[in-house]
């Protein structure tokens, strides 16, 4: 199979997904009001009750973390997408087919991407009406927009294994939970870790989760980036590493 | 190993934890001809079929389709195939075409092609007039006839269908058993499981009796028939303490392997080529004895009753019915039947 068959492979796929997200507005509409309301939770019942730095403004401070936990959250549709054709019978169909085996997770994974393109763009859109700005200019904004991108799609491929190995939708939105809840709440996305006890702050300062935040609010507010980028890179390369093959893997031996 | 044959297989074995699903299989299917596999729930038919496939790897033996084998093998053999499953594999958000289309996209074809071959297909199959409407606004048997025009987008040599008709009403399965008829006159090499001895008896040129993971018989309809026998005579004694005297009355009546149920009341008698005069002559001597019947039939054989002459039991009791179980969560969730 050469590579430019397996690139052509997934992009139908991909296709495939994207109409299905357009057909079904309603998928979308739960992926993005969710955030929302997460952003309003933080921003306005949350937000006043935490102490930051002085001259810093909690919406400031809390959009890197709404974009990971959108993200973050919105892998979990990767590994049920996939649940759900698996139950339908349709990746018996895909495997039965002289097709690529990566394309059935690298569509699903790119389609993903692209949908959470979207999700961003839009709590970007709802952020500006809450306050939030990107201090540090276009540059730096367009790269944190490709950061979150790039993280939501590590996480995607967790999903992906986790769908295809659990197979079943409810399962694997359930499974979901217990993987991300902690990832995200016991890191810097919503509050300063100085305030946390001192064993689960040695936990949020090596999370995944946290790292990509920092790195997020170097890119928004300004400041120095590169340590915190080379970190959620390295998070990034060691996820997509393991989880990758693993998911791939798994689909071949369904 | 033939390169002559369409499928072949040797001593193929899959074990789903300490299920043997299948225990040694042997099959061998001439180009051209509809082959058919024929057994109970859990008898490994769908196992065969997928390790046929390439979706699942055997755990022992060898098989090759088109001549190409289903291991070393799989992308030649997979451009060779087509497939459709237990359960209609569509996508019910995508219309009818879209469906086809993404398929043949999946096959390689340029977007003129496969487009083609998603109008032929539908015209085929009659469903034009559905083309642009989302599968899920199809009926059953629109669902079975998609899902089989997408197993033939790639103009496979040799297609399998995993009990194609189970689910459909009688009206939709005759138009199926129609439409394999076609394909079969165009060359296509088949290979199909079925539940039905009527089904396998109408479609297939050759049967191969599955059970318990291993073939049990194999030959064309009329070799399991003579095997079997023809029809049976199947009688309700209204009084059920006179079933065993009933039995009695028609002593040398057709063929062995009358089955008496003192508690259900009934006696089955399988019969020779006699059928219809035979009948007459049974009730005539069991009224002459007094004998009053609450129901009496004469009916074909079922697979059943292949099961009872070929092995001595049902083809489904609780052995095989565990058995089903453990495949079909050795399978996965999603294989769970309706």
């Amino acid at each position: 199979m050469s590579a430019t068959a397996a690139v052509g492979d997934a992009l139908v796929i991909t296709r495939r997904n994207l109409v299905r997200y357009l057909r079904v507005p309603t998928l979308l509409m739960f992926s993005t009001i969710q955030p929302v309301m997460l952003l309003l939770l933080f921003t306005y019942v949350f937000g006043g009750a935490i102490k930051l730095p002085p001259g810093l403004e909690y919406i400031d401070f809390v959009m890197p973390g709404i974009f990971v936990q959108t993200a973050v959250f919105g892998s979990v549709q990767t590994g049920i997408g996939l649940a759900e054709d698996l139950s339908k019978g349709l990746i018996d169909r895909f495997r039965s087919l002289p097709m690529a085996r990566s394309a059935v997770l690298a569509g699903r994974t790119t389609s993903d991407t692209v949908r959470n393109l979207f999700v961003v763009s839009l709590m970007i859109g709802v952020g500006f009406l809450l306050g939030f700005r990107f201090h540090a200019g276009l540059g730096p904004a367009l790269g944190a927009i490709g950061l979150v991108l790039l993280f939501g799609h590590a996480f995607q491929w967790i999903s992906a294994l986790i769908g295809l190995a659990v197979q079943d939708v409810e399962a694997t939105q359930a499974a979901g939970f217990v993987w991300i809840f902690p990832l995200v709440f016991a890191s810097s996305a919503f509050v300063p870790i100085e305030t946390m006890p001192d064993w689960m702050r040695w936990f949020a300062e090596r999370n995944p989760v946290s790292v990509t935040v920092d790195a997020l609010r170097a890119l928004t507010l300004g400041g120095p980036t590169t340590t915190h980028l080379w970190q959620a890179f390295a998070w990034m390369a060691a996820i997509l590493g393991v989880f990758v093959p693993l998911a791939i893997r798994r689909y071949r031996r369904l | 190993m033939s390169n002559r044959r369409a499928i072949v297989a040797e001593g193929l074995r899959k074990a789903f934890g300490r299920v043997q699903a299948l225990d040694g299989v042997d099959l061998a299917v001439e180009p051209g001809i509809v082959y058919g596999l024929l057994g109970p729930n859990g008898a490994g038919k769908t196992t065969a079929v997928r390790i046929l496939t390439t979706l699942l790897q055997p755990d022992a033996g060898r098989a090759e389709v088109a001549g190409f084998d289903v291991v070393r093998q799989a992308d030649d053999l997979r451009a060779s195939i087509g497939l459709a499953g237990q359960n209609a594999a569509i996508d019910e958000v995508l219309t009818g075409r879209e469906n086809l289309m993404l398929v043949g996209r999946l096959y390689h074809l340029d977007a003129a092609e496969a487009r083609r071959r998603a109008d032929d297909l539908l015209r085929r199959f009659e469903l034009t007039d559905a083309a642009d409407r989302s599968a899920k606004t199809y009926s059953g048997g629109m669902r079975r006839r998609l899902d089989l025009a997408a197993s033939l987008v790639g103009r496979p040599r040799i297609l399998f269908l995993d009990e194609p008709t189970t689910g459909l009403d009688p009206r939709s399965r005759l138009a199926l058993w129609e439409v394999i008829r076609g394909l079969v006159r165009e060359g296509t090499t088949l290979l199909l499981t079925t539940q039905y001895l009527d089904e396998a008896d109408n479609l297939c040129d050759r049967i191969a009796v599955i059970d318990l993971g291993r073939v049990i018989a194999e030959g064309t309809p009329d070799d399991l028939k003579a095997k079997v026998g023809g029809e049976f005579i199947e009688l309700h004694v209204a009084d059920r303490g006179r079933t065993a005297q009933a039995a009695a009355v028609l002593e040398g009546f057709g063929r062995d392997g009358r089955q008496v149920d003192e508690e259900a009341g009934t006696v089955v008698v399988p019969l020779g080529n006699e059928s219809a005069t035979v009948l007459i002559e049974a009730i005539r001597r069991l009224d002459e004895a007094g004998i009053e019947l609450a129901d009496v039939a004469l009916r074909r054989p079922t697979l059943d009753d292949v099961f009872m002459a070929l092995t001595g039991h049902h083809a489904e009791d609780e052995e095989r019915a565990a058995r089903e179980e453990a495949q079909s969560t050795g399978r996965g969730r999603r294989r769970r039947r309706p």
